[in-house]
């Protein structure tokens, strides 16, 4: 269940970015920067809430700046997004050495806090009383429900799809991208700022690729929301069989088991989903 | 007119950035009236990550206050310029003695070793290749990581109450599997019934920087019966100490002593004792007692050990510490074989 919400905001991310046309593989760096920018800000402020008003505000401002290349300027979006990546790669790291002349982690800060009345609940307590993850689960209905059931959220899809059409009603195509690219930062923010929260720490690399498995994710839904929180599901439940798996300590090599949720996501991908279909207008500069 | 300040521009960017990565290799000369020169390259992470380089730099520090000598240093950071810092310190005049920490310079130094016959080099977690031969001027320090482990192994059992313990390993490779050995054997010593739960976090470099996944793993086996875990991860073992803050439970820390991690629920460190390692080292070259060859580090030399002192005193009761030191002494005379 905790494995899944980095995955799921990070695909929804992704999500919206995507059905607007412009691909965004940027995910990652903006999970990064806003882990990051929480665990500086949480350090500074010595408040939690600081840190998540201050991290989403970090991201979306990234994401401003993503769209200004890949929107204003017409960039390409997979060059520009790579190199997105390896900026707030490097920029972490270059950020911690400066502020607190460690090669590799902050120091330790809180965790934002719970709702303290649904802790209580036995077994689940502890995954109902994190906001975030109580969004993410939310967040299946709410972008399912902008996305196709919304005026804002048809308009969206239509810039993705064709963005000419779009055009020729009246939509403002590249403000529909920027509200795409945004609500994608915004929604990345939110898994950075988890994954950081829960580890009460930052330290370079601990992403660790989770924002290119949520575009694997989105892809397996079909971009669809739906699909997509299955999707995450399927990640997160093997990579908790995995876990468990080693721990009980069967006669597989482990190395076959590390391998099980990749594998299984190849297999589900060959034979089960069909072909997967992006917004025909997707990746193409307007 | 623009394509031309577009170049420029781009000549600007390219001379600062290779300003400042000269920069970063800038030597420490630190000169003192000794009369012997010693070099030491950095692995990656350099100094100020706590653990291996720190250890590696005191041990330095320590020579140099009590011998006289004069050290120099180079922090290569990431890239590939490892092999040039170790030429570039071999060819120095003044300089008798070169170190690598860390495994990563096996082969580099090796090559080195052999292309400087007459400068002495030593090497830290030297990985020995049984095929290859170790030149004449090269002394290949080993830690037995399985000796400590099997130490805090009997520790953890002694003290769990649950008949499961848990282990945590950042890479899976021969290295961290002498970890995981020794442990259990540790644990299966003193308790032959126990179990240890293993886990790895990944079979690539990247399981020592993932604490994440570190900490669902370590989580996991606390709700499967765990009462201490063990790691061997590197970075990611602060997900193992996450873990063991939020499950109110003991976590055994690595390298070096871990306690301020997590006050309070880290029961010990296993240590590897770089700095007394390179210490030594330095003080038999100047006594002319320079040995070449693979050595071994284990309990008996004090290259491995475990950490008791006034943090932890009280999470370890004098029984268990008087039992776990009889261990240790057996393993020093042989009486107990830790095998690998």
């Amino acid at each position: 269940m905790r494995l899944f919400t980095p995955y799921y905001l990070g695909a929804n991310a992704a999500n919206f970015s995507e059905r607007s046309g412009v691909i965004n593989i940027a995910i990652e760096g903006f999970i990064i920067i806003s882990a990051l920018g929480y665990a500086l800000f949480t350090i500074f402020s010595g408040s939690a809430i600081v840190g998540l008003v201050m991290a989403v505000l970090i991201s979306v401002s990234f994401s401003l700046l993503f769209s200004l290349f890949v929107i204003k300027l017409k960039i390409n979006q997979i060059v520009a997004g790579v190199g997105f990546n390896l900026l707030m790669a490097g920029l972490a790291k270059f950020l911690i050495v400066f502020l607190f002349q460690s090669s590799s982690n902050t120091p330790r800060f809180n965790s934002l806090p719970n709702i303290f009345f649904l802790e209580s609940i036995p077994y689940l307590g502890k995954v109902l009383s994190d906001y975030i993850i109580l969004f993410s689960f939310a967040l299946v209905f709410i972008s399912n429900f902008v996305l196709f059931k919304t005026k804002f959220g048809l308009r969206l899809r239509s810039v993705g799809e064709n963005p000419e059409a779009g055009e020729s009603l009246g939509i403002k195509v590249r403000l529909y991208k920027l509200y795409g690219v945004i609500i994608c930062g915004f929604l990345a923010s939110l898994g950075g700022i988890w994954l950081a929260s829960n580890q009460n720490s930052f330290s370079d690399g601990m992403i660790a690729g989770r924002g290119y498995i949520a575009i694997a994710a989105m892809i397996i839904g079909k971009w669809k929301p739906v699909n997509i929180f299955i999707a995450c599901m399927m990640f997160a439940f093997f990579e908790a069989l995995e876990i468990s798996l080693q721990i009980s300590g069967t006669f597989i090599p482990s190395q076959i088991v590390q391998m099980l949720p990749y594998m299984i996501t190849l297999l589900v991908l060959i034979g089960f989903i069909g072909k997967t279909k992006p917004p025909a207008a997707d990746g193409i500069p307007y | 007119m623009k394509k031309y300040i577009g170049i420029f521009l781009v000549f600007v960017i390219l001379v600062s950035t290779l300003g400042i990565s000269c920069k970063k290799q800038d030597n420490k000369s630190e000169t003192t009236n000794g009369q012997l020169k010693v070099g030491l390259v950095f692995d990656v992470g350099g100094r100020g990550d706590k653990s291996f380089n720190d250890a590696a730099y005191a041990g330095l520090e320590r020579a140099k206050k009590d011998f006289g000598i004069e050290f120099e240093v180079i922090d290569p950071g990431e890239g590939s310029d490892r092999e040039s810092a170790l030429r570039k310190l071999a060819s120095r005049k003044d300089i008798g003695l070169v170190f690598g920490v860390g495994f990563i310079f096996t082969e580099d130094i090796t090559k080195i070793a052999t292309d400087f016959p007459d400068k002495k080099f030593g090497c830290i977690d030297y990985t020995v290749d049984p095929r290859k031969e170790i030149p004449k001027n090269l002394t290949a320090l080993e830690f037995k990581e399985e000796e400590g482990s099997f130490l805090v192994g009997t520790l953890a059992a002694l003290i769990s109450k649950s008949d499961k313990i848990g282990f945590v390993g950042g890479m899976e490779s021969s290295l961290i599997k002498k970890f995981e050995k020794g442990f259990t054997e540790g644990v299966k010593y003193v308790k032959p019934g126990n179990r240890v739960l293993v886990g790895y976090v990944s079979v690539t470099g990247d399981g020592f920087k993932n604490p994440g996944k570190a900490k669902e793993i370590a989580l996991s086996q606390f709700s499967g019966g765990a009462e201490i875990i063990y790691h061997a991860s590197g970075l990611s073992g602060l997900g193992v100490f996450e873990a063991a803050r939020d499950q109110k439970k003991f976590a055994i820390g690595v390298d070096m002593d871990q306690y301020n991690e997590a006050p309070g629920f880290v029961l010990t460190s296993m240590t590897k004792q770089v700095d007394e390692v390179i210490y030594q080292t330095i003080k038999d070259f100047k006594e002319g007692k320079f040995v070449s060859g693979v050595k071994s580090l284990g309990l008996k030399e004090k290259g491995v050990d475990y950490v008791y002192n006034d943090k932890n005193k009280n999470l370890i009761s004098d029984e268990v510490r008087k039992k776990v030191e009889e261990i240790r002494n057996k393993i020093i005379s042989g009486e107990i074989k830790v095998t690998l």
